[in-house]
């Protein structure tokens, strides 16, 4: 038994010592050691390194339910949260929705975290932003690099006990030239696989081939979205439309078993993937498993929480998250599938384009725009999953499957679910990236899309 | 051993170990939030952390280490990281670093508090929020939703200078909100605004708000946006309300006047500034109106303190004075290297986080006219409130935002109720334009304004009123 499962058992002695042993409780322990260096101007401003264990506990006592957290783990600090929780449940309106907890069940077995990610030092992480700042040739660069080893220790009062870490390590950076800014990121679960040299130098191409840009009138364009501006639709379709919360309560675009997307659409979450920084069970203490979301455009199926799943009549499918009753479940390692699934990376081009898979795409557009990233996008209406929000670190003009100029940054607003229709999709790039996102890890291709609607330019 | 005892040990230990210079910040702070739902209470947190986070400079070079480990060494340890750390990042150095100088000071601060929200019993807090909830689910809501949040903290700061202050600054609010389902869009309405309204202040703040009062008509003006009319696209004059006028400061002011954003610091995430310091105290930024102050002494404001988190005490200065671009939020590091002579503005949500230019309280000064002025002057118009949606570009520009209601107004009346209103522009052409500003200031609260690699969420205040701006473009969708 690890020093974490033993507090986690600890917490639950105090609660049935305190509360009786007619409470539900269920004890999380999240440990986190991140390390992240920042740079800007080309040098390291800012390097943090941190380590904390935050202990949740949920109570639900006499048909009430209430949480409390804690990152006091010493024994006045668990004697603390016990009783603020059970106290807090004691005054609690009665929740009859309550699903119940999560009993006994086998794991998947999760991959291992790289030993080279956990003991990785500040060091390390200046060695990556030096190669990246090397390789940009002068020009100003600006990022981050981090390491982040995550540990989840899970024990419940219906016998659940499971723990898990896994680990993660992203270089995310920008070079600079003449006002326009080119980028490159990737999220990996193996430290060595982060080449600054080779980041620097797709940042700094993708700048130099920026500079200049010109003013396009706003309008509907076809578009070559890159792998980062993919992952901002697969998100916002996962935080406000695949959410079983969302699509009971009429708030999602969503409708189960119909072609609300085009045939080339395939959306799964996969924490069992190699390259997925996951855990292979929830908060809840519920298994996860690979969970297709979408199947070549139709939607088939919705992450679920406990509680969703009750309302739902059906069952969790491990997506429980801190605060998951208030925003309801969510899946953290979607994944957009490519076109092909070859283990390969595509070669590097000469170009503002981010890879060969992306160059692919380009060749093909009569007119369009090649779009690096999406940037500040805020929902106007969750239903339809109107969006506005603008371009960055790169816009193109392709002419005849050319990248011919540079565009200023463009404003959008755009629904989501729209731009990915039946019929919208005129290509899906070859090769899925992992793109860095906060809690978990995604993947996505390029897109090449029939239609996106910019409703400003520079001038407004 | 003290609090001021684990942060002196930290700050002692990064300089055995090098640096040049050093504070640590040990933080203890109490967080509760409680959700109601259509008449029940959806979810109760309360929340408990402490820890130490130190700031060592060596050379030139920063490094910053947190633990939640106050005793047993902990703080030591930290203090030597932060100085590893440091000595790392000169891998791959910048120009000379320095701070602006600062006198040494030792005093203690708390915020007024009436009521300590943290002793209100939970039984009051529910209920308070369950009729709220269940009064608007009557009235029409599909979902009606109540919140409160407070939050408690208590900070212990010293510096290799000699600073040595504690502060206790308790933070509290809460809001209401109906969401309508339609033919395949959603209406909402809030009160007092989208995630509430918040200050520095106890329980007071919440009881003062009234939510009950205001939960029918909230309601009821979220059923009726179902069936009004879209706000029309056009080139027209926008009379804001204050609320709304709170993000508008915050996003196209507050961030773009973040020094480490005009110094380049922030370029790779959060993003730059289009505003160049050789233009300070020369950019015609607004209008002769446009008074806009940075302020953490204002009582009751969310972005309120006594000293900030590198010891700097709080004061008020001009951002932007008759429309002339003046003054900037800095730090001590990010002044020296602009060659300012103030800091103040910089703040770490929690000990974990390394502390940053934020915000405090940058808002508006009074103008001349009522509201009712406004529309009365106002041919040909719409007025927009309470904020649904915001975006706005990586250098401050560009801005689009969506509001929850809109009233068109014809020859200086209040007309039909609008849908679905958005309006965009381009910041100082925005500005510029506005040629009347109320007289009556509300300093709004905005508790989750994000910023920084880790991510920290900042506690920020804006005094604002309504204003009237020309030539604004309406209505775009998609």
């Amino acid at each position: 038994m690890t020093s974490h499962v033993n507090l986690a058992q600890q917490v639950l002695e105090r609660v049935r010592a305190e509360a009786g042993p007619g409470a539900d409780a269920e004890v999380t322990i999240e440990d986190i050691t991140l390390g992240l260096t920042r740079f800007a101007n080309s040098f390291i401003h800012q390097s943090v390194e941190d380590t904390s264990a935050l202990v949740r506990l949920r109570l639900h006592l006499d048909g009430r339910t209430a949480s409390g957290s804690t990152t006091v783990g010493d024994s006045a600090g668990l004697a603390a949260l016990v009783s603020r929780t059970v106290a807090a449940a004691r005054l609690c309106p009665p929740d009859p929705l309550w699903p119940g907890l999560a009993g006994p069940a086998p794991m998947t077995v999760g991959s291992e975290a790289d030993p080279a990610i956990a003991a990785a030092t500040p060091a390390d992480r200046a060695a990556r932003v030096r190669a990246f700042v090397d390789a940009a040739g002068g020009l100003q660069t600006a990022g981050y690099c981090s390491t982040m080893l995550w540990m989840l220790t899970f024990a419940n009062s219906a016998g659940q006990v499971a723990e898990a870490s896994t680990a993660d390590a992203v270089l995310d950076g920008i070079a600079r030239d003449l006002g326009a800014d080119g980028s490159t990121r990737l999220s990996t679960r193996r430290l060595s696989e982060l080449d600054g040299a080779v980041l620097g130098a797709r940042a700094a191409a993708k700048a130099r081939a920026g500079v200049d840009p010109v003013e396009l009138p706003p309008g509907r364009y076809e578009v070559v979205l890159e792998p980062t501006a993919v992952l901002d639709l697969v998100k916002n379709m996962g935080v406000f439309g695949f959410n079983g919360k969302a699509v009971h309560e009429r708030r999602s675009f969503v409708e189960l078993g119909q072609a609300q997307l085009d045939p080339a659409i395939t959306i799964v979450d996969d924490p069992v993937a190699a390259d997925a920084a996951a855990l292979p069970f929830d908060f809840e203490g519920t298994p996860r498993r690979r969970l297709t979301l979408v199947d070549r455009g139709v939607c088939v199926a919705l992450p679920h929480d406990r509680r969703s799943a009750a309302r739902a009549g059906t069952t969790s499918t491990g997506h429980a998250v801190p605060g998951g009753a208030v925003w309801g479940p969510f899946a953290p390692n979607m994944a957009l599938l490519a076109s092909a699934n070859g283990a390969s990376r595509p070669a590097e081009v000469d170009g503002p384009a981010a890879d060969a898979a992306v160059a692919d795409l380009v060749a093909s557009v009569g007119r369009g725009l090649l779009v690096t990233d999406n940037w500040y996008t805020r929902v106007l209406d969750p239903r339809t999953l109107v969006l506005t929000g603008l371009t960055r670190n790169g816009v193109w003009l392709i002419e005849n499957g050319e990248v011919t100029r540079p565009v200023q940054n463009l404003r959008f607003t755009q629904s989501y679910p729209q731009a990915l229709a039946p019929g919208a999709v005129l290509g899906v790039g070859s090769h899925a990236v992992p793109v860095p996102f906060g809690w978990g890890s995604m993947r996505a291709p390029a897109l090449r899309l029939a239609s996106w609607n910019f409703t400003g330019n520079a001038s407004g | 051993m003290t609090h001021f005892d684990a942060a002196s040990a930290a700050v002692e230990a990064a300089l055995a170990a090098g640096a040049r210079y050093a504070d640590a910040r040990v933080m203890h702070r109490r967080r509760e939030s409680m959700q109601a739902r259509n008449g029940e209470v959806q979810d109760l947190t309360q929340h408990e952390d402490a820890g130490v986070g130190v700031r060592a400079l060596v050379g030139s070079s920063w490094g910053f280490s947190a633990v939640p480990d106050l005793a047993n060494g902990g703080a030591a340890t930290a203090g030597a990281a932060a100085a590893a750390i440091a000595a790392a990042s000169a891998m791959v150095p910048g120009p000379a670093a320095d701070l602006v100088p600062a006198t040494p000071i030792t005093a203690s601060w708390a915020s007024p508090c009436e009521i300590d929200p943290l002793s209100v019993p939970l039984s009051d807090k529910g209920d308070l929020l369950v009729a709220a909830t269940a009064a608007m689910r009557e009235s029409g809501a599909d979902h009606a939703e109540g919140l409160y949040q407070v939050w408690d903290t208590r900070k212990w700061f010293v510096s290799s200078e000699g600073h040595r202050i504690d502060q206790h600054i308790r933070e509290c609010g809460g809001g209401i909100s109906a969401t309508v389902i339609g033919d395949g869009e959603t209406q909402r309405r809030s009160y007092p605004a989208e995630r509430g309204q918040y200050g520095t202040g106890g329980w007071e703040r919440m009881a003062e708000l009234d939510l009950r009062k205001q939960a029918e008509r909230v309601a009821e003006e979220a059923r009726a946006l179902l069936t009004a009319p879209v706000c029309p696209e056009d080139v027209t004059t926008v009379i804001l309300g204050s609320e709304q006028m709170a993000l508008q400061i915050h996003e196209s002011v507050g961030h773009a006047i973040e020094l480490d954003r005009i110094l380049g610091w922030e370029a790779g995430f959060a993003g730059t500034s289009w505003l160049d310091l050789a233009l300070l105290g020369k950019l015609h930024y607004g209008s002769e109106l446009m008074n806009i102050t940075i302020d953490p002494t204002i009582p009751g404001g969310l972005g309120s303190f006594g000293f900030d988190d590198e010891g700097t005490p709080a004061a008020a200065r001009y951002a932007v004075r008759d429309g002339i671009w003046v003054g900037v939020l800095a730090g001590r590091d990010s002044a020296a290297v602009a060659g300012l002579d103030y800091g103040g503005s910089v703040r770490a949500d929690g000990w974990a986080r390394l502390p940053m230019v934020r915000m405090t309280n940058v808002g508006l000064l009074p103008g001349p006219h009522s509201l009712d002025e406004m529309i009365a002057a106002t041919d040909d118009g719409v007025f927009m409130d309470n904020n649904r949606s915001w975006s706005i570009d990586d250098r401050r520009l560009n801005f689009q935002f969506g509001c929850e209601i809109a009233f068109q107004i014809k020859n200086g009346r209040l007309g039909p109720m609008l849908r679905n209103p958005s309006y965009t522009g381009i910041g100082p052409v925005f500005w510029r334009s506005m040629d009347m500003l109320g007289s009556e200031t509300i300093t709004w609260g905005t508790p989750n304004c994000g910023k920084g690699q880790p991510s920290q969420t900042g506690h920020t205040g804006h005094p604002a009123a309504p204003a009237r701006f020309t030539n604004v473009r309406i209505g775009v969708r998609g």
